[in-house]
């Protein structure tokens, strides 16, 4: 029996009133508690909640910070992606090992800590960065190493005010504000102007903005609402896509960290226009950081009357916002999955029809959106339609917030008109010489520079916001390999075409690095792209071939330069292959005659 | 040996090609380019892949031919375990092994790979004949057709994996 | 026709639905086949495998979970589809361990009949040896981890047929694996030979031991005609 483990997690099941749905937040409780989620634990949660063991390690073992086994007691979670490399990672890596001993992947024979890879962790502005447990680590460089551990070693990492540790603080990421990010933030102006229409006015007031989705799908929110509204339920709910877990992005953390009562004043405004008494933020587990601030955010506003029972005075309209974290999965900022992970199941996306709008949070009408798409709501709320839709373009409306990062002399989050040309952004951001520039993170597209006239608009190259710069030294197709990485990663493998196809793309492209590759393999990385692209059942596997399919057409010379000369011969190793043979017989082949 | 089972056929063939290396005549090297080779097994230890590797050179067309030089067959069951694991419990762990063992580890034993890998994985194949063994129907499709210049074509009877 | 009836067409041939069946049930009424794998006519869809995708008003979505509704334009015995679908069977046959030489299941599998059907002869993709763990420990059932698919029609035919859960997933991406509800193994579930979930798995994954090889070759289910047959006989009958 693991001490304590069972009477904790009974606990935590009645805490959350033996809620099914409310798994991801008792198993959370034991993760933070005891370092993993145990055999003992598991078997509590489910007599407790009447369920089966095996549908807790379902979702458990799906959460890249959810443990079934013990690791280190402190965990030490590398960024890993093609900015942070750049940045300098990679001797920090080198640093953590050599200061503790151990190997990333490793944790300390005195099971102290673990040190590990962790996929982009929002901080592209400030690599390279490191989240040590909930604490996120910025600007590192290997001198900061031995201090950091020491300072770990003293236990001085939980004083809980104040940079402790070494580097631990995130700077603020604002370069350029625009309307969106000019003004009073917490002030309720929106929200006290959207509460003296109808809901339904409230509606119309935002279709006549064509404000669309900020995730980077588009969507246009004013439909979205309308569906949401007509649509019957016993409840509606809002909920706040605070999932930002596309590399390169993080104009959303600068939004909750900076502008949150601007991102709630929009959850409200959306409570009131669709009749729903409950919303829910997704806050992504990278972002655990910001979770306390948020939480206070939310105390003052229901001490202002701005959150609880009759918002700001108007009577019948009760609204409240719960937050809940994430742990660890980028398929998670897909709503369906987002949704599933919200009821406390693995996040795999569903299958549309039936829309969230419809069937959504515990299958009731949902309208889920980006944290952006909110603030904009309760700007176009406080300021008119008018006003939002005199920047843009004509299908783009607005502003967008692009998060900047890599070869450039002034990284962070930009706001700027929708229809800015990639060039003007390169201006902007200092990065004359840009060679690469990848425009929507990994699942977005690579643009070259004979593209550099391409506009940021949703009619032309669509995005999140995410935009990772790379400067002539790169190596594109090392690159286009780390994006290859993230997506076999993070691929939740329901569906077949991409849980196998993203590690097939995966070899093809270590193939054509090592110089291996014939004209017939890239090929046949064209044809698995294609069936990924067209065969896979939501937005991640329809997009993860993106780098590979994109730098073939942009960077065409990089392939070719690479071919084998010899396409009969494939890229078998044969070195390789008789390797352990080697070592188990203790001779070498015989060698090849002629 | 399932290329016996096209019967009399066999003589068909025989006025159509000559045959240049093969099983049956023991014959080790290459006169000449010739224009079709049918491989058959996979590549389990480097005198396989030179062989086949000195195939592909020779062959304008290669056929993969059956199950094991299609994706390893029978010997590719020690894929899953490991070439160490596998060689220590037959020749190590054997349990009609008596006073212990020992890996034979004779120069003239080509060295094992660490696994067993189709031929496709090696060099490139031009076509495929699915099968354990391929049915004689089969192979005389599949070698007519490329003795006619067409595509083979296995209608659904003689489609097989086994 | 009623106003419940809905009529769309499939590679346009016009076909009848009620309201509440999908694409693929109604299809297979009307005897027209749609490829697929993890799909079963008892149990509810999953679209996973992805193998009944079909071209509908001009996107790809899969059959088996989209509800027929009235004036689709469905593409499914299409070229490009059919190429993508054996792309599918082909990624499955690298992803596990699939020896049709010696399987139990050859001649009665729809992996490998899946594979006979779109043409594919041979697995040209690397393949990925997973070497997954054999589970032995049920006295009447194997459980083969390397042949799983992970079609999840074992987990849903045990909840939803069995009320058991005797099975899950575990882990994400290319580590998901199939879980049973017991730390020691199949044999310490609720799991009987003659529950559902032991007869609806597609391929040789799960095993009803002592129950093999009882059907000769060249008699097995797959072994005449391809699979789909029986849906498509209803359409056109023999003559």
């Amino acid at each position: 029996m693991t001490e304590g483990h069972d009477e904790a997690a009974r606990q935590l099941v009645a805490q959350f009133g033996f809620d099914r749905s409310r798994l991801m937040d008792i198993v959370q409780g034991l993760q933070r508690r005891f370092g993993h989620v145990s055999d003992d634990a598991v078997r509590s949660i489910a007599s407790a909640l009447r369920i089966h063991a095996v549908e807790i390690e379902d979702m458990v073992s799906f959460y890249a910070f959810l443990d079934r086994k013990p690791r280190g007691r402190c965990r030490i979670r590398l960024s890993r992606t093609p900015v942070s490399m750049i940045k300098g990672m990679a001797a920090v890596a080198s640093a953590f090992e050599a200061a503790l001993g151990i190997s990333v992947g490793e944790t300390s024979s005195d099971g102290a800590f673990t040190l590990e890879w962790t996929s982009d962790i929002g901080m592209a502005d400030q690599e390279p960065a490191a989240l040590i447990d909930t604490t996120v680590l910025t600007a590192l460089v290997p001198d900061d190493v031995p201090h950091i551990v020491a300072a770990l070693r003293d236990g001085r990492r939980s004083a809980g005010v104040g940079p402790v540790l070494p580097k631990a603080g995130v700077r603020s990421s604002l370069v350029q504000p625009g309307p969106l990010l000019s003004g009073g933030h917490d002030n309720a102006a929106g929200l006290q102007a959207a509460l003296c229409r109808e809901p339904v006015k409230v509606i119309e007031q935002i279709t006549a903005s064509r404000l669309r989705g900020r995730g980077g799908a588009g969507f246009p929110t004013g439909l979205k609402w309308r569906l949401c509204r007509q649509a019957v339920g016993e409840e509606h709910y809002v909920v706040c896509n605070a999932d930002e877990g596309e590399p390169g992005t993080f104009k959303d953390r600068l939004l909750l960290s900076e502008f949150p009562d601007l991102v709630f004043d929009g959850m409200v405004i959306a409570g009131y226009a669709l009749g729903s008494r409950h919303g829910v933020l997704y806050l992504r587990g990278e972002y655990a950081y910001l979770l306390d601030d948020l939480q206070a955010v939310l105390a003052k506003r229901r001490q202002l009357g701005r959150l609880g029972v009759a918002i700001c005075g108007t009577i019948g309209f009760d609204f409240d916002i719960r937050i809940q974290l994430g742990a660890g999965a980028y398929i998670c900022g897909e709503e369906s999955a987002l949704l599933e992970s919200l009821e406390g199941k693995r996040g795999a996306p569903r299958d549309r029809p039936p829309f969230p709008t419809e069937r959504g949070y515990l299958g009731q009408p949902t309208a889920i959106d980006n944290v952006e798409t909110f603030a904009c709501v309760a700007r176009i709320m406080e300021h008119g339609a008018a006003w939002f839709t005199a920047s843009g373009t004509a299908e783009s409306t607005g502003t967008k917030l692009m998060s900047v990062a890599g070869d450039c002399k002034r990284p962070g989050v930009y706001e700027v008109p929708f229809g800015i040309t990639v060039n003007e952004l390169l201006d902007l951001v200092g990065a004359a010489d840009a060679e690469f520039v990848q425009v929507g993170g990994p699942s977005g597209q690579p643009v070259a520079p004979k593209d550099f006239g391409r506009r940021i608009a949703y009619e032309d190259l669509s995005t999140g916001g995410s935009t990772m710069v790379f400067g002539p030294q790169r190596d594109v197709l090392e690159i286009v390999l780390q994006f290859a990485d993230f997506f076999v990663d993070e691929s939740c493998g329901w569906c077949t075409p991409c849980r196998v196809g993203t590690t097939l793309l995966r070899t093809g492209l270590r193939k054509v690095i090592a110089g291996q590759a014939s004209l017939e393999d890239i090929a046949t990385m064209e044809a698995v792209a294609g069936t990924v692209t067209r065969m896979s059942r939501c937005g991640l596997g329809q997009s993860a071939p993106n780098p590979i399919l994109g730098t073939m057409r942009s960077f065409p010379h990089l392939y070719e330069a690479k071919l084998r000369a010899d396409a009969d011969i494939s890229g078998f190793d044969l070195d390789k292959a008789l390797g352990e043979a080697i070592k188990v017989q203790g001779r070498q082949p015989v060698p090849e005659e002629g | 040996m399932s290329l016996l089972d096209i019967d009399e056929r066999i003589l068909e063939l025989a006025d159509l090609v000559d045959l240049d290396r093969s099983p049956f005549d023991d014959k080790k090297a290459f006169d000449r380019p010739v224009d079709v080779g049918f491989i058959e097994g996979g590549c389990a230890n480097e005198y396989n892949v030179r062989t086949l590797r000195d195939f592909r050179r020779h062959c304008r067309i290669l056929v993969s031919v059956g199950a094991c030089a299609i994706n390893g067959g029978v010997p590719a069951m020690r894929n899953t375990i490991g070439l160490k694991e596998c060689l220590e419990a037959v020749y190590l762990g054997g349990p009609t092994l008596e006073g212990g063992g020992m890996i034979p580890n004779d120069e003239d034993l080509p060295l094992m790979l660490d696994r067993v890998y189709p031929s496709h994985e090696v060099v490139r194949i031009d076509y495929f004949l699915p099968g354990c063994p391929p049915s004689g129907e089969a192979i005389w499709e599949g070698l007519s057709a490329l003795l006619t210049g067409r595509e083979p074509a296995l209608p659904y009877q003689l489609f097989k994996y086994e | 026709m009623d106003d419940a009836t809905i009529r769309f067409t499939v590679d346009g041939i016009e076909i009848e639905a009620v309201a509440g069946q999908t694409v693929i049930e109604a299809c297979d009424a009307a005897g027209i086949y749609i490829p697929r794998l993890c799909h079963h006519p008892d149990l509810a869809p999953a679209g996973q495998c992805r193998v009944c995708t079909c071209t509908i008003n001009g996107r790809n979505g899969a059959a088996c979970v989209t509800p027929a509704m009235q004036g689709m334009v469905v593409e499914n015995e299409t070229k490009p589809l059919n190429d993508d679908r054996r792309a599918i069977i082909e990624m499955l046959f690298v992803e596990g361990n699939h020896p049709c030489v010696y399987c139990v299941a050859s001649g009665d599998c729809e992996l490998q009949a899946l594979g006979y059907r779109l043409g594919l002869d041979a697995p040209k993709q690397p393949y990925l040896w997973p070497g997954r763990p054999l589970d032995t420990t049920h006295p009447d059932i194997i459980l083969d981890h390397d042949r799983c698919i992970l079609c999840s029609r074992c987990i849903r035919a045990s909840r939803m047929e069995d009320g058991k859960t005797v099975f899950g997933f575990e882990g994400r991406g290319i580590a998901m694996r199939l879980n049973v509800d017991a730390q020691g193994g199949l044999g310490e579930t609720q799991m009987a030979a003659i529950d559902r979930a032991a007869s609806v798995c597609p391929v040789a994954c799960i095993v009803i031991k002592r129950d093999s090889y009882k059907v000769p070759n060249g008699k097995r289910r797959f072994d005449v005609s391809p699979i789909g047959s029986d849906i498509e006989a209803k359409r056109m009958p023999r003559t």
